[in-house]
């Protein structure tokens, strides 16, 4: 990648700047995204046509969240000798991404500055687009000082056209359903996220959208009474599923997130009434086995937060749970016995997950799964220099947010990990490699009871 | 589940696109060398239901890719990536002379895709679908803007593209049914252009005066255009389709206040009396009306109108002194309108004045008048009720589907490019050359 120095850039600023503005007052350039509408897991081509050659410009990206903060991202380019910038195969030289990066205008935003802290972007009104605002500004450094030559708006999509969002209240489960398109039935997805940030359903949204009836299971919301009740309630919400008209009963997996992965092997290793190829399948997603028996979800967070003062500190003061946590699962007896599941598993870690030993939950597991002669049904992804949350691709990463401990109005700044770079590849990644598991086992597998 | 489950995977990508963007449409998990129908469904707003499907095999993979794969039956054969779109037709039992135009643009067509069992070609509602999805079609790009326009007695309606502009500026006019058709703005916005579309023969004004418009009318959309804040005001072209051509020829070459940087004119004729308000236009073919002649099924031919083309000037717009690129498109089978011989009449002008060098001709064989956006339906005939006359009658448009279809997706893309040049710059001819 060749560096643009300086004092050329300046001058080369300067020089364009002039002949862009007697342009302005004839026409400016031409900015386009295609497809300007798109799921949020399909990449855009965004192309600035009609620029002097060799000019430095700044392509903005800006978006105005629900919770009302401000994200941005941008990359500083050079047009050709045609007057093109092609953000698909042209070179970043700085900016919040560099190098040849597609998507790097969505992945690599963050909160503006002078911002909150510690902030986090998730959609919840998933039936609504992300409204993505993209400009192109003359100059690199101080491309702020100046308004946009030109700029397009995206429509970034959890929901492909025709699929239908159910509010479920059934025995008790609470929750929300997604139905794709088309005559059905589907194969179905359990979705369940992590600790507390109550209802998620954007990709619960967009496993429909591929395809899945899919269920986001709000599971922390209710105070459950005991172990065995709170079990209950996963397996009815289980079989309200697959009970669904619109579902394949002997096609249905699981997909959990961090304590949602917890839910995922919980109910996999120990349910009764979950018969031999139901769950057809598991994905963990930052895989966490630790549920000290006879424990509810919540009684075991409060027991996770009687170690809070082993919680190791960084030098910004955000806390990392992940040390305590290796402490914790080392005792096999507070683990689920994931030795017990039959069905084909997928595990996706990140390296540098600073929240909770995942990866070595991940080896634990692999362990187990060899030990009883099992191996053959662990697939997994461990990825280099990604941190806890591993969301669908294009979302923003954040290392670390704000996060209120259960029961507690203490709120802190919790240390998830991961390096935006490679995080980010680890989202597109995983997220392709997800869908094609799920593929393989809820939708090529022939059914168990197929006539020979 | 007792039997073998094969789920077939249907995708349309992209699922939400512009109305000239193309899509892939994908089958997989077919059963290898199974005979399956894909067809679109869709309702339009005036409650009509319209249809296309084509009839394919799955290869040894078990998929079928529409824009690779041919169709060896139904609506379209042969390789066709939008067949499911421009070879729509009404199902069967709707009413004859049936035309597709969206009036609210501000939503999107949806169509509905479905793959069937089988090579079907009836009774499509009494199946069931192995696998269906729902595709968005929008004629504005996210952050397109609709402004309706009344200033200076004007009925319009003005799509300015997102983004601080200013943007090179369009004028938009259609042709004899009158109306305000907005479609054809909304999509050239969101290509870039601050476009007006207006209703000149139906107008708000023309409605409660009982009076046509003059030709001050169109120079006030001119002017309205022009002081927009966002609009480039040195840059403006107009497109005319139909009769919408006479007014875009007459105003490029005489109007004393409208200055365009460029002109399309789609299926139309530079015959008129010279310096004649829209009204004399319309009196004067009026005038020529015993040579409508009917074809066999009775269906309306007015192309011979305006023919033979006169040799006297004062009844053609000296097209030798326009100053500005014309685009003309043509349709060869044009019952309409002779467009083709006016075209040819234009070139003879230009060549003798010296001002060819400005002329561009699209001429496409088997095409007719309506040459619309791209996949959109064809229509050969429909019913028309146009200013002149009261009732409604069956017109003969021209065409055969599959050429028209070819020359409707050729000449949008053409017509943007040359838009794009005329209008955006042309400092770097090869800019948009990868169009």
């Amino acid at each position: 990648m060749w560096s643009v120095t300086r004092p050329l850039l300046q001058e080369c600023t300067l020089a364009c700047y002039r002949l862009l503005s007697a342009m302005t007052q004839a026409v400016p350039p031409i900015l386009s995204i295609t497809p300007s509408r798109a799921l949020v897991d399909e990449k855009f081509q965004v192309l600035v046509e009609n620029l002097p050659p060799g000019c430095p410009v700044t392509l903005h990206s800006l978006h105005h969240s629900e919770d009302k903060d401000d994200w941005e991202a941008y990359g500083h380019y050079v047009s050709d000798h045609r007057g093109v910038v092609s953000v698909t195969e042209d070179l970043s030289f700085g900016g919040t991404y560099t190098g040849k990066e597609p998507m790097g205008l969505l992945w690599s935003m963050r909160p503006v500055p002078g911002s909150r802290e510690g902030l986090r972007l998730r959609k919840i009104n998933v039936c609504t687009p992300m409204l993505v605002n993209i400009s192109v500004h003359s100059g690199h450094e101080d491309f702020r000082d100046r308004t946009p030559l030109a700029s397009a708006l995206a429509e970034r999509w959890y929901m492909a056209p025709g699929v239908k969002r159910i509010d479920i209240n059934k025995q008790g489960v609470q929750g929300t359903l997604f139905i794709p398109p088309g005559p059905g039935p589907f194969p179905t997805l359990l979705d369940m996220w992590g600790g507390g940030v109550g209802l998620l359903e954007y990709r619960s949204a967009l496993l429909a959208s591929r395809g899945y009836v899919s269920f986001s299971l709000d599971y922390l919301r209710s105070e459950h009474l005991s172990a065995d009740v709170e079990f209950k309630y996963f397996e009815t919400a289980f079989n309200i599923i697959r009970n669904h008209p619109q579902v394949i009963p002997d096609r249905v997996g699981i997909l959990g997130i961090s304590l949602g992965s917890t839910v995922a092997f919980n109910l996999t290793a120990y349910s009764t009434i979950i018969k031999v190829n139901v769950p057809r399948c598991i994905v963990c997603i930052s895989s966490n086995h630790y549920h000290p028996p006879g424990t509810t979800l919540k009684a075991g967070f409060k027991i996770l937060s009687k170690h809070f003062h082993k919680a190791h500190f960084d030098e910004n003061n955000y806390m990392s749970w992940r040390s305590f946590g290796l402490d914790l699962i080392a005792d096999p007896s507070n683990n689920v016995e994931v030795g017990r599941i039959n069905c084909p598993m997928l595990l996706v870690n990140g390296c540098d997950d600073q929240n909770w030993p995942t990866v070595e939950t991940a080896e634990e597991v692999a362990r187990l799964l060899r030990e009883g002669g099992k191996e053959h049904l662990l697939s997994r992804l461990a990825y280099p220099g990604a941190g806890h949350l591993i969301e669908p691709p294009f979302s923003p990463h954040f290392r670390a947010t704000k996060f209120i401990i259960l029961n507690s109005k203490k709120k802190v700044i919790l240390l998830w990990g991961g390096h935006t770079k490679a995080h980010s590849d680890a989202q597109e990644d995983s997220w392709r490699k997800i869908l094609s598991f799920l593929q393989l086992h809820l939708y090529h597998s022939p059914s168990v009871k197929a006539k020979l | 589940m007792q039997l073998s489950l094969r789920l077939k995977c249907l995708s349309v990508q992209p699922s939400r696109g512009l109305m000239d963007e193309k899509f892939i449409v994908l089958v997989q998990n077919a059963l290898p060398g199974s005979q399956l129908t894909i067809r679109a469904l869709h309702q339009c707003e005036d409650g009509h239901s319209w249809e296309a499907f084509g009839h394919y095999t799955a290869d040894t993979t078990g998929t079928i890719n529409v824009s690779e794969d041919p169709s060896i039956g139904g609506t379209y054969s042969g390789v066709e990536q939008m067949g499911l779109l421009w070879s729509f037709r009404p199902i069967p039992g709707s009413k004859s002379g049936l035309r597709m135009r969206k009036k609210n643009i501000q939503t999107p067509m949806e169509v509905t895709i479905s793959v069937y069992q089988g090579h079907q070609t009836e009774g499509f509602a009494d199946l069931v679908p192995l696998s269906g999805v729902a595709v968005e079609r929008w004629y504005m790009a996210p952050g397109v803007r609709r402004i309706p326009v009344t200033e200076g007695g004007l009925t319009a309606a003005l799509f300015l593209p997102s983004g601080p502009g200013p943007f090179p500026g369009l004028l938009d006019l259609w042709g004899g049914g009158g109306q305000l058709v907005e479609y054809r703005a909304a999509l050239l916005a969101s290509h870039g252009f601050a476009s007006m579309a207006i209703d000149y023969l139906t107008a708000k004004i023309t409605m409660e005066t009982g009076k046509m418009v003059d030709n001050q009318y169109f120079e006030t959309a001119y002017r309205v255009l022009q002081q927009h804040p966002q609009v480039c005001g040195s840059k403006i072209a107009m497109i005319g389709l139909s009769f919408g051509t006479s007014i875009t020829l007459k105003m490029a070459v005489y109007s004393e206040v409208i200055k365009l940087s460029a002109a399309v004119c789609i299926s139309g004729s530079h015959v008129q009396p010279v310096d004649g308000s829209v009204e004399e236009i319309l009196r004067f073919f009026q005038k020529n009306g015993e040579k409508t002649r009917f074809s066999e099924k009775n269906e309306v031919i007015w192309r011979d109108l305006l023919l033979p083309i006169p040799t006297d000037p004062s009844l053609k717009v000296n097209v030798g002194r326009l100053q500005c690129p014309l685009l003309l498109v043509v349709g060869e089978d044009d019952q309409n309108w002779p467009s083709q011989e006016s075209a040819l009449d234009i070139k003879e002008m230009m060549a003798r004045a010296g001002n060819s060098h400005l002329l561009t001709v699209l001429s496409y064989p088997n095409a007719g008048h309506l040459i619309e956006p791209p996949y959109t339906p064809h229509a050969r005939s429909s019913t028309l009720k146009t200013v002149e006359i009261e009732e409604k009658v069956m017109c003969l448009w021209g065409g055969q589907t599959v050429e028209h279809s070819r020359a409707q997706e050729d000449a949008w893309k053409k017509m943007v490019v040359f838009l794009k040049e005329n209008l955006y710059g042309g400092r770097n001819p090869t800019s948009f050359s990868h169009l």
